[in-house]
């Protein structure tokens, strides 16, 4: 890595395919997260179908799912389990765990801390090809006989511990796990490459209060990844074993059929336990990157340095840090002491005010900025919008005495798809739109950047907002059907409205796609620095090049927020300048 | 915060990427890091043995009366956990010899490195027969047996006819022959069963001491072929002995852990 002008011979495979070089793997993970997003896409849209018109036939569901799961149209109650499954899975795993930090960890880390690749190039093109492997089981798990994974995202024991309790769990749920194993694999090997990245090869000049907030959000999210991780394998494996060798540590005294089966003694509590220590920080590992990226876009758009950065960073930490001990939020129905819930509600609690100080520093951030409203910024602005709403939920969910009662109804869907999902998407797409120069070097179109934004975002609140109601009403998520209680008749229209806007924001993503593949051809050449912005990897040539800089590698000499800086020429100043006498550095 | 005395060291002297802050290679950070995740895997299974322990404190077997057992010594001797005491002691013997063959790696004194890795291979090797004699035992159980009772005790099968029970009582006469006719007998010990009482014990038991013997069973890989490659003179060519101290990371790592596994399943 020491010389950048080494020629590399390339051919075919070791350039799009086996690359070790960070850009590449950064767009395979990128393409490889928007597939199976599609996927996930897809199938909530079928889901949705049924929630809104039940029991009616679809030729639409027919058409994906076959006579088999949707006989006449109609979907099988064991596929809609399955389809819920599989959507929660590639949705939070697959595109928000790696699809985003895969894509702009291994984008932006080496790129921004100026440095010539990661610090171990194999272990980085190890790392796409576990998470590449773990795709594809995950998708031949969709097409085995007796179903894909039914238990829920969270694969809660005896569904997912017991082969003959639906169909579900029987080999779709061991094809889930194994690809799990291997999504682990990929996690653990990208984040040690991450971590050690920003620690050890940062150019000369890039202390770590002068690291873009992106990377510091990328680096915590590694480190959450790291010590999460790890739970969950240990969680699975205990389950692997009670599946397959019999074990008794999440079973105990249960029937099927009439027929009393083996086990004694376990808790399928402990595997909430242990899941949920996982659960919980990978809700940051999805949130992190995402207030990373809005973070830099806010600032680049709204030409204003970044307000509060050291109260940016300290909130990101102790984010992280507070992540680890909320976990048994998501359990105050499991039977758990009342002081120990009032425990978790405070620390719950707790997470309010870093999440608070990210918020308004953004919205002090955009007051009185000269805002330029480019697509990235527009689905910066929505993310905030929605880690608000969603984040209000959050309050009233983690207080043990609320909870209960809307405790796994549609009111916590509305919560962690507007909080986690619809803000951590927002940010990937503000990230795409902002980064595709770099990544491909042309620009997006505009107008359907635009177009694509409005679509998505009053689509979003379309289906999510109305789930709040829904929820304080009682309806129960993951059932089947709200026609079998009269008590929910008169949410049947919402329902409908909730699909239709489903149905319209997915095919307004098709809106990005084409966006995504035409702009890669055909869009306008970029230039070095479109946005005219202050970090490193705007420094680097617009063709990709091994080693990212052609000659020596820049020295970092102030913040990456010098926006509209008094007394400067530009309304920004790179990084790579150096201080003036006199002028301090950051916001000092 | 430190704005005028950032400002009062030049840039040049300020820390410039290449060497990190800490003064260790990346490959040595990785390690580190990889070890770090590797013992929350561990925490998951000690927290989930925690959990269960707490929640049968009452009736959780009692470690002394199982694992008395000593190689070439006989079936009756009563050695409570000494032979399992011994292992643990090998093992950290074999951390010691570990050490001194990164500290002769230092010194670039191949022929150390060599004798004291080969002490650590043997150390390891010496520790995984050991684990296995053990499981034997475990799976072989007493030659008496045991009948489970219906609160998850058990009471032990006297050769006389008489039951043992959990706390010391004995059952004799025809209370102990109803006893023997209403519960089930229980031999030896292996995943669905556990002669000594709760399934959950053996579970545990054969969980945690397997995952642990696969990481020594690894380690007792990854050192071998470092050793080859030692004598290969792989290392002395590349001018250090880096591989070794980074297998020794992980090899003190497993003997670490095995230290917390003895205390939490062995002794409390």
């Amino acid at each position: 890595m020491a010389s950048g002008t080494a020629v590399h011979q390339e051919n075919f495979f070791t350039k799009y395919l086996f690359s070790q070089d960070h850009k590449m793997i950064a767009k395979q993970f990128l393409l490889t997260g928007m597939f199976m997003a599609t996927i996930g896409m897809i199938m909530s849209v079928l889901f949705r179908i049924q929630l809104a018109w039940p029991g009616e036939g679809f030729a639409v569901l027919n058409f994906f799912l076959g006579d088999k799961w949707a006989p006449g149209g109609v979907l099988d109650p064991n596929m809609y389990l399955a389809l819920g499954t599989i959507h929660g899975t590639i949705m939070v795993f697959f595109l928000l765990t790696a699809g985003l930090s895969g894509t702009f960890a291994n984008l932006l880390i080496p790129l921004q801390i100026g440095a010539r690749d990661m610090a171990s190039g194999f272990m980085n093109m190890l790392s796409y090809w576990f998470f590449f492997i773990s795709s594809v089981i995950m998708v031949a798990s969709l097409f085995v006989e007796s179903g894909p994974a039914s238990a829920g995202w969270t694969v809660y024991p005896p569904l997912s511990a017991l082969p003959q309790a639906i169909p579900g769990s029987g080999m779709g749920m061991t094809l889930w796990l194994v690809s799990m194993v291997f999504f682990i694999a990929s996690s653990l090997i990208g984040g040690l490459n991450y971590i050690v990245t920003v620690i050890n090869l940062r150019t000369k000049g890039m202390t770590m209060t002068r690291l873009p907030l992106t990377i510091w959000a990328l680096f915590v999210t590694a480190i959450l990844g790291l010590l999460s991780f790890p739970v969950l394998f240990s969680a699975a494996l205990l389950l692997l074993f009670d599946r397959s060798f019999g074990t008794s540590f999440y079973l105990s005294d249960i029937y099927v059929a009439g027929e009393a089966l083996e086990y004694s003694g376990g808790s399928p509590i402990l595997y909430e336990h242990l899941f949920w220590f996982l659960g919980h920080p990978e809700v940051y590992i999805i949130l992190l990157p995402a207030l990373g990226l809005t973070s830099e876009i806010i600032s680049n758009n709204s030409r204003k340095p970044i307000f509060g950065y050291r109260a940016m960073v300290g909130s990101i930490l102790a984010i992280g840090f507070l992540s680890f001990i909320v976990w048994g939020h998501h359990m105050f129905v499991t039977g758990m002491d009342p002081f120990l819930g009032s425990v978790f509600t405070f620390t719950t609690l707790l997470i309010a005010i870093p999440s608070a100080v990210k918020v308004f520093n953004y919205i002090t951030t955009l007051w009185k900025a000269n805002i330029r409203f480019t697509p990235a910024m527009m689905f910066s602005i929505g993310m905030v919008s929605t880690f608000i709403s969603g984040g209000l939920t959050g309050i009233i969910l983690a207080d043990a005495a609320l909870d209960i009662t809307v405790h796994d109804t549609y009111f916590v869907v509305a919560h962690f798809h507007i909080v986690m999902g619809f803000s951590a998407v927002n940010a990937m797409f503000a990230g795409v739109y902002h980064w595709y120069p770099k990544m491909f070097g042309r620009m997006m179109n505009l107008r359907l950047g635009y177009i694509h934004f409005w679509l998505t975002f009053i689509a979003g609140y379309g289906v999510f907002f109305p789930m709040h109601f829904l929820g304080l009403a009682g309806v129960p998520r993951r059932y089947y059907t709200n026609s079998e209680f009269p008590l929910f008749d008169g949410f049947v229209d919402m329902n409908v409205m909730m699909t239709v806007f489903a149905i319209v924001g997915s095919i307004a993503q098709f809106i990005f796609f084409f966006n995504f593949f035409y702009s890669m051809k055909r869009g306008p050449k970029a230039p070095q620095n479109p946005w005219k912005s202050n970090t490193l990897e705007w420094t680097t040539p617009v063709e990709h090049i091994h080693g990212n800089w052609p000659g020596a590698l820049p020295e970092v000499h102030r913040w990456a927020y010098d926006y509209s800086k008094p007394g400067k020429e530009d309304d920004y100043v790179a990084q790579t300048v150096p201080l003036e006498d006199g002028e301090t550095d950051g916001e000092h | 915060m430190a704005g005028e005395a950032t400002k009062a060291i030049p840039t040049k002297e300020l820390w410039g990427g290449g060497r990190s802050p800490f003064s260790v290679s990346y490959g040595k950070m990785m390690m580190w890091l990889f070890l770090i995740s590797d013992a929350l895997t561990f925490s998951g299974f000690l927290g989930a043995l925690a959990f269960m322990r707490i929640k049968y404190a009452d009736i959780w077997p009692i470690t002394e009366d199982i694992f008395y057992h000593f190689p070439f010594v006989g079936h009756d001797t009563h050695l409570p956990l000494l032979y399992v005491a011994l292992m643990t002691f090998i093992l950290i013997i074999s951390s010691v010899t570990m050490v001194l063959a990164v500290e002769a790696g230092h010194r670039m004194d191949k022929k150390g490195v060599t004798k004291w890795l080969a002490l650590t291979v043997l150390g390891g090797a010496i520790f995984l027969g050991s684990q296995a004699w053990e499981w034997k035992t475990f799976i072989h159980g007493t030659d008496h047996g045991s009948y489970a009772l219906a609160d998850g005790t058990m009471a032990i099968a006297m050769e006389n006819g008489d039951l043992k029970m959990r706390d010391g009582s004995i059952l004799t006469g025809t209370e102990a022959q109803n006893v023997k006719e209403t519960s089930k007998f229980v031999q030896g010990a292996n995943l669905h069963k556990n002669e000594y009482g709760l399934q959950l014990y053996a579970n545990f038991f054969f969980f945690i001491t397997g995952f642990h013997g696969t990481h020594v069973l690894s380690g007792v890989i990854i050192n071998l072929i470092i050793l080859m490659n030692v004598r290969k003179g792989v290392y002395h060519e590349r001018g250090h002995y880096e591989m070794v101290e980074k297998a020794g990371l992980y090899w003190h790592f497993v003997d670490l852990v095995w230290v917390f596994v003895f205390t939490f399943f062995y002794l409390v």
